[in-house]
């Protein structure tokens, strides 16, 4: 775990119907405890994602964004996931381009049976963002 | 023309569920309910022990028409569980079905925040507002419904597969039977008996056999493999590739023209082929042919060429005379299906117990598997049913078990699973010796007895009576005397505590079973997941055992996890009668989550439409330009489209880009900052 300096970072979870949002319910199922620093928004795929979406997130304040789908070849609609990780690895040019380190965006891959998986990216997510500290754009609006 | 306005005045209740303790154990409910009447356009917020319950969704209604509601906000569960049974209070109250969202505060929240009450109340505080974001900018959707041909498909004609395609059959759908191998049947037609009741294997199953294959509603392809899979629930068009078996069944032989001719099986090809391979259903232990029949009770009765081994000499042809049922020269054809749903019973393999080096398989002669007992021991196997050790062709006397053989192994090279049905046909295999080989005794070693099943338990006192010994430890070693060829078993017997080696005749490995190896493709071509293990993912693991994530496809038998024949044919059963009602029904609805184009934002420069995996979008002319046209029976949702279009033209019906930047706007701005 990362210290804990009192910072309580706001991390947007984008993720799909099929895979990961099921694996993250079937973690809850399991009562697999992870830390509580995301919010949750349900897309039927990641393929829905526009990077608009993340990029709104970071100027409204978000210290992170998880983008979680299925894994490669999983995809309920065939492809979807294979966009997503093209334009998350795109956009994070364009982030660290304006500042933003590109660690605060995380795509990852989770299934359906994959809770405990689910728990330790998630775990993983607020650690990095932990220790990267609050979004430098929040710095900036003060 | 795409509406895309939104409710000017949203009136919206929050309906908080405390679920018992499952969600007010970790979170402050009342508290969420009093925050939630903070939110703007929120005009009604209540908490209720059980919304799911009756009079919780009464409560739904009684507010819609009470408070005159635009939208309706449940914070309780999964939307994968309850969202159905919420969007029908809220059109019970009068309001289109989709104005319904849904928090999450069950499972993504009160379950893995246990010991955190403060954090995950005000994280269902989030979540509340989240959803009011949401609820206040949906709209009235129409739900989609598709036609449903009339045919069903079930891949795999082992036992699941073959009672699923006879229950489907029998309820007067026409069914397609997809079979690999050049004859169904399956693993249970390798078995020689079943436990406990010690039915001979092919006897209750050949009865079967021949029903499926005289059954005018099914159409039986074997030798054939799914290619390619297009489409959804109700229509699915599914290639078959039928594998060149080089030999015509009569049928196709009067197709050609060919009177009287085809193959009848008579085997006199057979006879005359000078190839010799090892037969797989033998297990490798008897030969076969390059032009071959399993084994003698084979559905179809038509013998198939291996074109991997065959010499093409010609010499079955000529064997073959007048009936011309040989054609040394046949292509793989393809035909194209389409059905309304689809059973996948893909069966099992079993695990290469070999990577278990520790016990010899494949290094000692005498070290089997049990397929290949069962075959060894079968009346119609390789050895006529005279148990003999492979090393000298001696009939053992003491004969070792070793359960687990790769099941239960957390080492990484086994499999952590049961694979649930060795215990039982090891318990059979004992009693077997014992009544075939006078004084022969059986050497059972095991981690724990998983008797389960109707009279299972009562089967194992009997062999207990019947004298097998048991001794409760693991394996940890097989040697063999290069001399004698025994073979020296270490194990610790955990009852006694102390370390034992026992010298064997012969020993049978238990070996685990894993998914079969066209699982993982076939699975893919269906848009099946699957679990940690590879084993086809049921939609719910209690309540939906044959249904997958896949709308229309449904599982059957040990695909989906290992399990014995009466559980195999049960959910086979399960299965058929959940793709059956679909087909009675002839319509299905499906969620109305397709893309619209938005004309005047479109400026029809046609990325979206190489971007669709599903080509549902095409440009059209309108008014002397080009825009985007959205063929909604081929799109299924994904947004993919949504997230390209530079000018914001496509609007992906309840997952619109106004309603989730304001989920995420909600989320960053709307709270305490």
């Amino acid at each position: 775990m990362a210290e804990d300096n009192g910072f309580k970072p706001k991390i947007l979870g984008i993720i799909c119907n099929w895979c990961s949002y099921a694996g993250a319910d079937l973690a809850g199922s399991a009562r697999t405890q992870y830390p509580p620093d995301i919010r949750i928004v349900r897309v039927m795929c990641t393929g829905r994602v526009d990077p608009l979406f993340i990029m709104k997130a970071f100027v409204d304040g978000a210290d992170g964004v998880l983008v979680s789908g299925c894994h490669f070849g999983d995809c309920h609609y065939l492809e979807g996931n294979y966009k997503a990780a093209k334009r998350m690895f795109h956009l994070k040019r364009v982030l660290n381009s304006l500042g933003i380190e590109d660690k605060r965006l995380r795509m990852t891959f989770v299934s359906a049976s994959e809770g405990a998986k689910w728990a330790k990216v998630v775990e993983d997510v607020v650690n990095t963002i932990k220790a990267a500290g609050p979004s430098p754009i929040k710095e900036l609006a003060k | 023309m795409v509406d895309i306005t939104s409710e000017k005045n949203p009136r919206i209740g929050v309906f908080v569920c405390h679920c018992g303790t499952n969600i007010a154990g970790s979170i402050d409910v009342k508290d969420v309910v009093e925050y939630a009447k903070t939110l703007p356009n929120v005009v009604h917020a209540e908490d209720y022990q059980y919304v799911c319950s009756t009079p919780g969704q009464k409560k739904i209604e009684d507010a819609i028409k009470e408070k005159n509601l635009t939208g309706t906000v449940v914070a309780a569960c999964s939307p994968r569980l309850h969202e159905p049974t919420f969007r029908r209070a809220t059109q019970e109250g009068g309001l289109n079905p989709y104005r319904f969202e849904m928090a999450n505060i069950r499972e993504q929240n009160s379950w893995v925040h246990m010991h955190e009450k403060e954090e995950a109340t005000a994280k269902a505080k989030d979540a509340v507002r989240i959803a009011v974001a949401k609820a206040s900018l949906l709209q009235d959707l129409k739900p989609k419904f598709v036609d449903v041909e009339p045919a069903a498909l079930v891949v795999g004609a082992g036992v699941a597969g073959m009672q699923a395609a006879l229950d489907l059959a029998n309820a007067g759908i026409k069914t397609y039977l997809i079979e690999k191998n050049p004859t169904i049947g399956g693993r249970m037609s390798q078995l020689d008996k079943t436990f406990p009741t010690l039915d001979c294997s092919q006897c209750i199953l050949t009865p079967k056999m021949v029903e499926v294959g005289r059954n005018e509603n099914i159409e039986l392809m074997t030798y054939s493999e799914v290619e390619e899979v297009d489409g959804f629930i109700g229509n699915f068009s599914v290639k078959i590739r039928k594998k060149a078996r080089g030999v015509l069944t009569p049928d196709e032989a009067e197709a050609k023209g060919i009177v009287g001719g085809g193959c009848n099986g008579c085997g006199d090809c057979e006879a005359v082929c000078p190839v010799i391979k090892p037969n797989p259903f033998e297990m490798g232990m008897k030969p076969r042919k390059a032009i071959y029949i399993y084994h003698p009770q084979v559905v179809p009765l038509i013998y198939t060429v291996d074109f991997d081994s065959c010499i093409k000499c010609g010499l079955c042809q000529t064997a073959c005379g007048e009936k011309k049922a040989i054609d040394l020269e046949m292509q793989d054809e393809f035909v194209d299906l389409k059905v309304g749903t689809v059973v996948l019973a893909l069966g099992y393999d079993i695990f290469p117990v070999e990577k278990k080096t520790e016990w010899g398989y494949k290094q000692f002669d005498n070290v089997v598997t049990s397929l290949e007992f069962e075959r060894l021991i079968c009346a119609s196997g390789p050895t006529g049913g005279h148990l003999i050790r492979p090393s000298d062709g001696a009939t053992p006397k003491r004969i070792g078990f070793v359960l687990c053989a790769g099941s239960r192994d957390n080492t990484g090279i086994g499999k952590p699973y049961c694979s649930r049905f060795c215990c039982m046909y090891s318990l059979k295999h004992a009693h077997q010796i014992i009544e075939k080989i006078p004084g022969a005794v059986p050497y059972i070693f095991y981690m724990d007895i998983r008797s389960f099943g109707k009279m299972y338990e009562e089967f194992y006192y009997r062999i207990q009576d019947e004298g097998a010994k048991f001794i409760r430890g693991r394996v940890s070693n097989i040697l063999e005397d290069p001399a004698t060829k025994n073979l020296h078993v270490y194990a610790e017997d955990t009852l006694l505590g102390r370390p034992v080696d026992v010298e064997l005749d012969m020993v049978v490995l238990a070996a685990a079973v894993q998914p079969s190896a066209e699982t993982e493709k076939t699975r893919r071509l269906f848009g099946v997941s699957c679990s940690q293990d590879g084993w086809l993912l049921e939609a719910h693991p209690k309540l939906n055992p044959c249904g997958t994530t896949t709308a229309g496809v449904y599982v059957a038998g040990v695909c989906q996890g290992p399990k014995d024949i009466p559980d195999t044919v049960a959910q086979a059963e399960g299965a058929a009668s959940a793709a059956s009602i679909p087909i009675h029904l002839g319509k299905v609805e499906l969620e109305p989550y397709f893309a619209q184009c938005i004309e005047e934002k479109c400026a029809g420069c046609g990325m979206c439409v190489n971007l669709c995996p599903y080509q549902a979008l095409s440009l059209v002319e309108k008014d002397g330009r080009k825009v985007m046209q959205v063929t909604e029976a081929k799109c299924k949702g994904c947004g993919t489209c949504g997230a390209y279009c530079p000018g914001g033209a496509i609007w992906m019906q309840h997952f619109t880009t106004p309603q989730i930047i304001a989920q995420i706007d909600a989320f960053l701005v709307g709270g305490e900052q």
